[in-house]
């Protein structure tokens, strides 16, 4: 009996919620599963879009197929004269979503900026371990807890950061996702009710776009929020067919079932352009792939060495060969959509002659080294192993000799880490927000030697910039430091810099007003659909 | 028979302690760790690393941390994923119905066709008839799952737009799990077309799952048909005047049966495994695709709680054919 009463009620709820009638719907093909719906937990890409981009809002955001920031939650914010207080002027009448597992009361106000916060760095908060091994790893990956000192309420509608010490990064961070603001009312609630693990399962924030249901590992489903203060979307509802096979997205696309798809095969795109029905976006990726020299191990201490090697190999057959053109050669180690890249740097110059000569010059013969490549597929670098044959041949020809090496994704990153590992590493990066700071500094500063820097390089000259430019709020200055950074990077050469791939979006098109966002993100804002 | 029941069972209990003790140790022989993998390119600090192992209580002797899962598994408790934080057994629970329902309908189509066209090749041995089907079973056990689901999808969605290509229903049709099985929940919910939608997007995955089992099932129903169709017994039958198909269906398929039976029983396994690859071309949302997805991203937790409870279906299984095979040939209980 109760079980047929279950079916009953199941059956009524069904013709409540069931909407056989195609409103009209958005749907992208997403290549993972979100690990959850709270954004400060998780690093991956797929968890932002389906989360961040959808369900919340940050202080700050980037705007639309920029890196620039622009205000969101925050109308407005003064930075003091020292560089170490923000304060926020929050956006007045942000209504939270109503959702059927919540009705919020009020509108959006300092405390809720001050929980999103809190809960992800102050051991004392309740929330700060909600859900087993909870670690908030963007938040410390960014190094926020070593910076802000504290964080206050002025008034409802103000909000006060007080850092340690100036980081002009700051803002760009506060565009992340990982610091998307939730709401302190609902937690509370979640936390009386004694169910806080729904905070990762039943988003609640003030995004442009409600969740409604998560099948696990099939379909995400929200529809449009009415109240959004950035005014109502034009389409009604948004899924998200989560379809990890990229040949399959390819043919949903193709078969109509999706209107946008992410991350199609280098392979597959020349037949996805030559489709009718569908458009193809491109952008120059955020990202950069390179080959670090160890430069703490002889002879790759010495510059002229490095830059033979540098010279010796053919970039361009790499881009050719592997991405099949949907990649630049890279000379600076930040993509030329950044601010502050310095078009001005002149490439090592490919000449097979002059490299062998002046590896002669600097007193190395017979030289023998190890060119680690990846196991994986990376966005910078599709696929490691043809790159590293393709250097191989090339450093053959000025008589250096090659093995080529890999292990197993995690120990590779492990041990390419190593202050004494033997050869050099092919790795590459993905800015996280757009700023140079986050490449630059990140993988060539000395504090990073023996973590991300690959080429355990540490420049005097090149760090001090670092230091200065994280010091100087003025964007201008802050370019002009950057610039004089490449120089440095290019002339001492840790790295061997090899490419930018582009960022590839294939869609129906039906599909109208979708930006593609150099950070990789999928934001659907905006978009509209033809009927 | 209750002695047999009760041997048998006596088993499951070393099989499930070997079982739990490989899945334990398997996912950690693989290099790196989950939390290594969590940050990627960005490199953690070997402090902030041994915060978050001891956190997540990996850093603890190997044996705390296998009596630990047992001592779980005891009181039905296979712990949470360290990525998505959900607990293991919801994550199965919701998800295997999924993966029953695609290895059902690829069974009964493997049985289905397996057994007649086995029938065929025997009673018509040596035949074109028996080398083709034959050699059609050959090829289809052979067959990369991968391989033979892209090519139907690609020919079958993409140039004949006959059938979806990948999902469980269309996405127009949204209504709440009740069973988990699509085709039941289609019908529960009364909006009109649905269960059509959940029959279309299933054809393309049963087909693909039931490939290899079909073709071992109509190898091994030849032979056993074969070896049956030489005894005394049919030849009696025959001289008595029933007709073949009398002869075959009743005297010879029924004792051919049990080797059948047995094979349709280890076929379990063979799909659960199918059912990985399967799963992830038709982004079919089941456990398959679920195990290894947590293999790639380390997460301790989800592969050895779901190596445990796919363990224990296949167990279960085998026991009710070993049992069923008690029941057809009654020889066996003693």
């Amino acid at each position: 009996m109760k079980k047929l009463t279950t079916l009953l009620a199941a059956t009524a709820l069904a013709s409540l919620m069931g909407t056989a009638a195609w409103s009209k719907t958005f749907v992208y093909c997403s290549e993972a599963s979100p690990e959850g719906f709270d954004p400060g937990l998780y690093t991956g890409g797929q968890t932002f879009d389906a989360a961040a981009h959808t369900v919340y809002n940050r202080l700050v955001e980037f705007k639309r197929g920029t890196t620039e920031i622009e205000p969101a939650l925050a109308e407005s914010w003064d930075i003091s004269a020292d560089g170490k207080e923000y304060t926020f002027k929050l956006r007045k009448g942000v209504k939270f979503q109503t959702t059927e597992y919540f009705t919020p009361s009020r509108e959006l106000n300092a405390d809720d900026v001050i929980f999103s916060f809190e809960r992800q760095y102050k051991e004392d908060n309740a929330w700060n371990k909600y859900v087993p091994g909870a670690s908030w790893e963007y938040f410390s990956g960014m190094g926020l807890p070593d910076v802000i000192d504290k964080i206050e309420k002025i008034d409802d509608l103000t909000v006060k950061i007080t850092l340690k010490r100036p980081e002009a990064p700051l803002l760009a961070n506060l565009g992340m996702p990982f610091i998307s603001i939730v709401s302190k009312e609902y937690a509370d609630k979640l936390q009386a009710d004694g169910k806080m693990e729904l905070m990762n399962q039943q988003p609640l924030g003030t995004g442009p776009f409600t969740f409604v249901a998560y099948q696990p590992d099939a379909a995400i489903r929200y529809k449009a929020n009415p109240d959004y203060w950035g005014g109502k979307q034009a389409i009604d509802d948004l899924v998200f067919a989560i379809t990890t096979d990229a040949a399959v997205r390819a043919q949903k696309l193709k078969a109509g079932e999706c209107h946008l798809m992410s991350y199609p095969n280098a392979a597959d795109v020349a037949e996805l352009k030559a489709d009718p029905n569908l458009n193809i976006s491109e952008q120059a990726g955020l990202n950069v792939a390179y080959l670090a020299y160890n430069t703490l191990v002889a002879p790759f201490d010495k510059v002229e060495v490095r830059k033979a090697l540098n010279m010796a190999v053919n970039k361009q057959a790499i881009v050719d060969a592997v991405f099949q053109g949907a990649a630049t050669v890279a000379k600076n180690p930040i993509p030329p959509t950044m601010w502050s890249y310095n078009d001005a740097v002149e490439d090592d110059k490919y000449d097979p002659e002059a490299a062998k000569k002046m590896l002669e010059d600097a007193g190395v013969s017979g030289l023998k080294m190890k060119i680690w490549a990846m196991p994986v597929a990376r966005p910078y670098m599709l696929n490691a192993r043809r790159a590293a044959e393709l250097m191989q041949a090339d450093l053959a020809k000025i008589g250096v000799e090659v093995e080529i090496v890999s292990y197993e994704w995690a120990e590779y990153l492990k041990l390419s880490s190593d202050k004494d590992r033997d050869g050099a590493v092919m790795l590459g990066w993905t800015g996280d927000n757009g700023d140079p700071d986050n490449f630059l500094d990140t993988l060539l500063g000395c504090d990073a030697v023996g973590g991300n820097n690959r080429a355990q390089w540490c420049d005097k000259e090149f760090d001090d910039l670092m230091t200065k430019a994280k010091e100087t709020a003025d964007v201008a200055e802050r370019t002009k430091l950057y610039e004089e950074a490449q120089v440095i990077f290019k002339r001492e050469a840790p790295w061997n810099t090899i490419d930018h791939s582009l960022a590839v979006v294939p869609m129906s098109k039906k599909v109208s007003g979708f930006v593609q966002s150099p950070l990789g993100d999928f934001v659907f804002e905006g978009v509209d659909i033809a009927e | 028979m209750f002695r047999f029941i009760f041997g048998r069972l006596a088993v499951l209990i070393p099989t499930f302690l070997g079982v739990s003790l490989i899945a334990f140790s398997f996912i950690r022989l693989l290099p790196g760790d989950p939390v290594m993998l969590m940050s990627g390119e960005r490199v953690m600090s070997p402090e902030r690393h041994a915060e978050l192992m001891h956190q997540l209580g990996l850093d603890r002797p190997m044996y705390i941390q296998y009596f630990d899962y047992l001592a779980g598994l005891l009181t039905g408790d296979f712990g949470s994923s360290i990525v998505t934080k959900r607990p293991v057994l919801d994550d199965f629970l919701q998800l295997f119905p999924a993966t029953i329902e695609l290895s059902l309908c690829a069974i009964i189509l493997a049985v289905v066709l397996g057994i007649p066209a086995g029938v065929l090749a025997a009673v018509k041995r040596g035949t074109w008839l028996d080398q083709s089907i034959m050699g059609v079973a050959l090829v289809g056990y052979s067959m990369p799952i991968f391989w033979w689901g892209l090519l139907l999808i690609i020919f079958f969605s993409g140039y004949l737009g006959w059938t979806p290509v990948s999902g469980r229903i269309s996405l127009m049709y949204f209504f709440p799990q009740v069973t988990g099985f699509m085709l039941i929940d289609s019908l529960i919910s009364g909006q009109a077309g649905a269960f059509k939608s959940a029959v279309t997007y299933l054809i393309l995955p049963t087909i693909v799952l039931a490939t290899i089992p079909l073709a071992v099932i109509a190898r091994q129903t030849r032979s056993a048909m074969l070896e049956v169709l030489g005894e005394d017994y049919v030849r009696t039958a025959r001289a008595k005047g029933l007709s073949p198909f009398r002869v075959i269906g009743v005297h010879a398929l029924r004792n051919a049966m049990i080797p059948v039976i047995t094979t349709i029983g280890l076929q379990v396994g063979v799909l659960l495994a199918g059912a990985i690859l399967t799963e992830t071309i038709f982004s079919w949302p089941g456990i398959g695709k679920w195990m290894v997805d947590s293999v790639f991203k380390r997460d301790y937790a989800v592969v050895q709680g779901g190596l445990m409870l796919i363990a224990a279906v296949i167990m279960i299984v085998n026991l009710v054919v070993d049992l069923l095979y008690g029941w057809v040939n009654p020889r066996i209980r003693h």
